[in-house]
């Protein structure tokens, strides 16, 4: 893959039509998008409340009578507005893989093993300090029929809301040294170099627990734009 | 490595649905709220095929007669024809010019960020002619954000591409 570092004509975000991903040929739209000036956007999202948040939906190794298989790991990080200022309160969904590679999804097709204990779906409110935390298993790479010998580098999905309609965000945390991640299509639309490292979580000592699981740490920005290289351009 | 910015979006993928659909929130307000209606439509891609793994979420301003627990947020994840639907009634005019919308945000395999749109409502002709982003949309494409129908449901179909592309929106 071409690296190219530090344009600044490249945007955070990928583009819609990326040919390396192939589900993108009939899904991308072809029209340039329309830019909503932003006396127009909707100020306020939406007030959750009382979600139905139990501590126990972050922690994805005891949903089941048993132990999962795989390798324990505690995720945390902070969700952050643009200018690092915290978001509290607000949403955080994951879901992902097995330590085998296999969503508990009925169209997943993967000849990996499912794991009875282990479902790979969690959900938390983010803390006074924007901080959240999951305890899960390290996902499984798996193959994918993008390309030949298509291999999707180990990720957890996240979902996450902001404080309006546009920070909402839905992302992929990767693994740092994945020898995956240079070939992988998804996790290169991102063009701009430095952005994509932000995709890869860090080795974090400080939430590694002795004797028990190591500590992985992804911060999620916010910027709350959706400014896309328009269909058709480079 | 400075590791400051803004985090980039992913597409969601292809097994999503056991990761998010414990919050389907397809009813905005209850069954015999006045005003309520339904909004529904097919998500279709370049092929005019349904795009049955995708997420349609709406956010809304107050409704008339809003319910105790309002959110103002639904999700919909598409069935296998490609259809979502939602129950809700008419948000208030923002007060600003702008006609009552819903802000609409898809999801979908192959989408490596969201789209957004906007559904208007067909019988808001003049608040419509005047909406400040109507009005900036040319009159062939105008059509694709207005919700048609009679009565309590309306249709609102998401063409991703092909002659009745829907308008998305960058902000």
């Amino acid at each position: 893959m071409t690296e190219v570092a530090g344009d600044p004509s490249l945007t955070v975000d990928p583009p819609y039509d990326v040919p390396e991903y192939g589900s993108t040929a009939k899904r991308a739209p072809h029209q340039p998008l329309v830019l909503l000036p932003e006396e127009l956007m909707d100020p306020l999202g939406p007030l959750f409340g009382e979600s139905p948040i139990r501590q126990s939906d972050a922690d994805l190794t005891g949903q089941h009578d048993g132990e999962p298989l795989g390798e324990r790991i505690n995720v945390s990080g902070r969700l952050l507005g643009p200018e690092g200022d915290p978001i509290a309160g607000q949403l955080i969904e994951i879901w992902q893989c097995n330590a085998a590679g296999r969503y508990a999804h009925e169209v997943d097709r993967h000849p990996a093993p499912l794991d009875p204990n282990f479902t790979g779906a969690g959900r938390c409110l983010t803390g006074p300090d924007g901080s959240y935390r999951f305890v899960t298993i390290r996902p499984g790479a798996y193959p994918w029929a993008n390309h030949p010998n298509a291999w999707r580098p180990a990720h957890i999905h996240f979902s996450v809301f902001g404080r309006r309609f546009a920070e909402r965000l839905i992302t992929q945390m990767y693994f740092p040294f994945d020898p995956l991640l240079p070939y992988d299509p998804i996790f290169n639309s991102v063009r701009d170099q430095a952005a994509r490292r932000r995709l890869v979580s860090a080795f974090d000592w400080d939430s590694t627990q002795e004797g028990w699981a190591l500590g992985y740490r992804f911060d999620i920005v916010l910027a709350g734009r959706l400014a896309t290289p328009q269909p058709g351009s480079p | 490595m400075s590791r400051s910015g803004p985090t980039p979006s992913q597409t969601i993928g292809p097994f999503f649905r056991f990761g998010l659909d414990w919050m389907t929130g397809r009813d905005l307000v209850p069954a015999r709220h006045p005003g309520r209606l339904v909004v529904r439509g097919r998500v279709l891609d370049g092929d005019e095929r349904p795009v049955p793994d995708a997420m349609v979420e709406v956010w809304q301003a107050m409704c008339v007669e809003a319910p105790q627990r309002w959110t103002g947020f639904g999700r919909c994840l598409t069935d296998e024809e490609g259809c979502y639907q939602f129950a809700t009634a008419k948000p208030v005019a923002p007060g600003d010019g702008q006609a009552p919308h819903l802000e609409l945000s898809l999801f979908a395999r192959g989408l490596l960020q969201r789209l957004v749109t906007r559904i208007y409502f067909a019988d808001e002709f003049s608040a419509n002619a005047s909406d400040p982003l109507l009005r900036r949309l040319p009159p062939a494409r105008r059509d694709s954000l207005i919700a048609s129908g009679e009565g309590g449901t309306l249709d609102f179909d998401i063409h991703l591409q092909g002659p009745h592309e829907t308008v998305f929106l960058a902000y």
